[in-house]
């Protein structure tokens, strides 16, 4: 808990950074260490599959997508005088931020091990999945063997939109 | 007031999600730049699963990997598997549609030559 308050604030730093940088190269770069924090914080969370999982895709292949896209248009962020920001941004952001904030009380407090999320239905998982499908990571049986259809569905989607990525880039499409 | 103070210093988590969230929200609102919005779509996506990933956390609890050689399996000293696998999957298709929409901005630029949200409006007038 003590050793995770410096990563969340490197999180929202690096965050401000991808935001605030002008270069659109640099910002890219930053977005990727802020995947990196973002792995690590998961990692110190227990959650080691979705740490590898934005370490790989996240930062590795989101930032070869973003790199790619600014080799082939442009990498200067050309704005002269920027707009005025509307009002319904600086009026309407505080409020949801405040009504979220203001929600917060009704949340379990982090790390509550009585927390529902964690009595009703995961604890079942827990278990039962090495009896049942011999798997000792859990994260894995459940993936691969419970919910095996919704994993490979989700290659389709993931099938759908490299075909579309495809369709889009074509060569001699005027 | 500081009774919501309180509530809040017991759920860090909550509050950088709403940080991230609301930045990322704001920069596809207003900045004019395509690819810029496309890092605060990044960023609100993160956030979300950083959210449901921080539910699944247990004090005391390790990695849901079930050690060897135990009887019965005690589920409070693992953490939630759950949100995890969701996660898992939430992310893979996150950077899926990631890519669908920067080939989409880099068709964009192929035919309009800018990537500035008012010269393009401009240009399509």
């Amino acid at each position: 808990m003590t050793i995770e308050i410096p990563l969340l604030i490197l999180l929202i730093m690096t965050a401000a950074g991808a935001i605030l940088v002008k270069d659109l190269i640099s910002a890219v770069f930053i977005l990727g260490s802020y995947s990196f924090a973002l792995a690590l914080v998961w990692a110190l969370l227990g959650a080691v599959d979705v740490a590898f999982v934005e370490a790989v895709v996240g930062a590795g292949l989101a930032t070869v997508f973003f790199l790619l896209t600014l080799f082939r248009t442009t990498e200067k962020d050309r704005v002269i005088c920027r707009p005025p920001v509307p009002w319904s941004a600086i009026i309407g952001l505080p409020l949801l931020g405040l009504l979220l904030l203001y929600g917060a009380g009704d949340l379990p407090v982090f790390g509550d091990p009585t927390s529902p999320a964690s009595t009703v239905i995961s604890p079942l998982y827990l278990e039962n999945s090495i009896r049942q499908t011999g798997t000792p990571n859990v994260v894995t049986a459940v993936l691969m063997d419970y919910r095996s259809f919704d994993t490979f569905i989700e290659t389709i989607v993931i099938f759908t939109a490299g075909i579309a990525c495809a369709l889009i880039m074509r060569k001699g499409d005027k | 007031m500081g009774e919501l103070f309180q509530t809040l210093l017991q759920r860090p988590n909550f509050v950088v999600f709403v940080i991230l969230f609301l930045w990322g929200i704001y920069i596809m609102a207003v900045h004019p730049n395509l690819v810029k919005k496309l890092i605060g779509l990044y960023i609100v996506q993160t956030s979300a699963i950083y959210f449901l990933v921080a539910f699944s956390a247990k004090d005391g609890a390790t990695v849901p990997i079930i050690l060897e050689g135990a009887a019965a399996v005690d589920p409070s000293i693992y953490a939630n598997p759950l949100p995890h696998v969701l996660t898992v999957t939430a992310i893979v298709v996150q950077v899926a549609t990631l890519g669908v929409s920067l080939a989409l901005v880099s068709a964009i630029y192929r035919k309009f030559g800018t990537l500035d949200e008012d010269e393009l409006m401009e240009k399509l007038k």
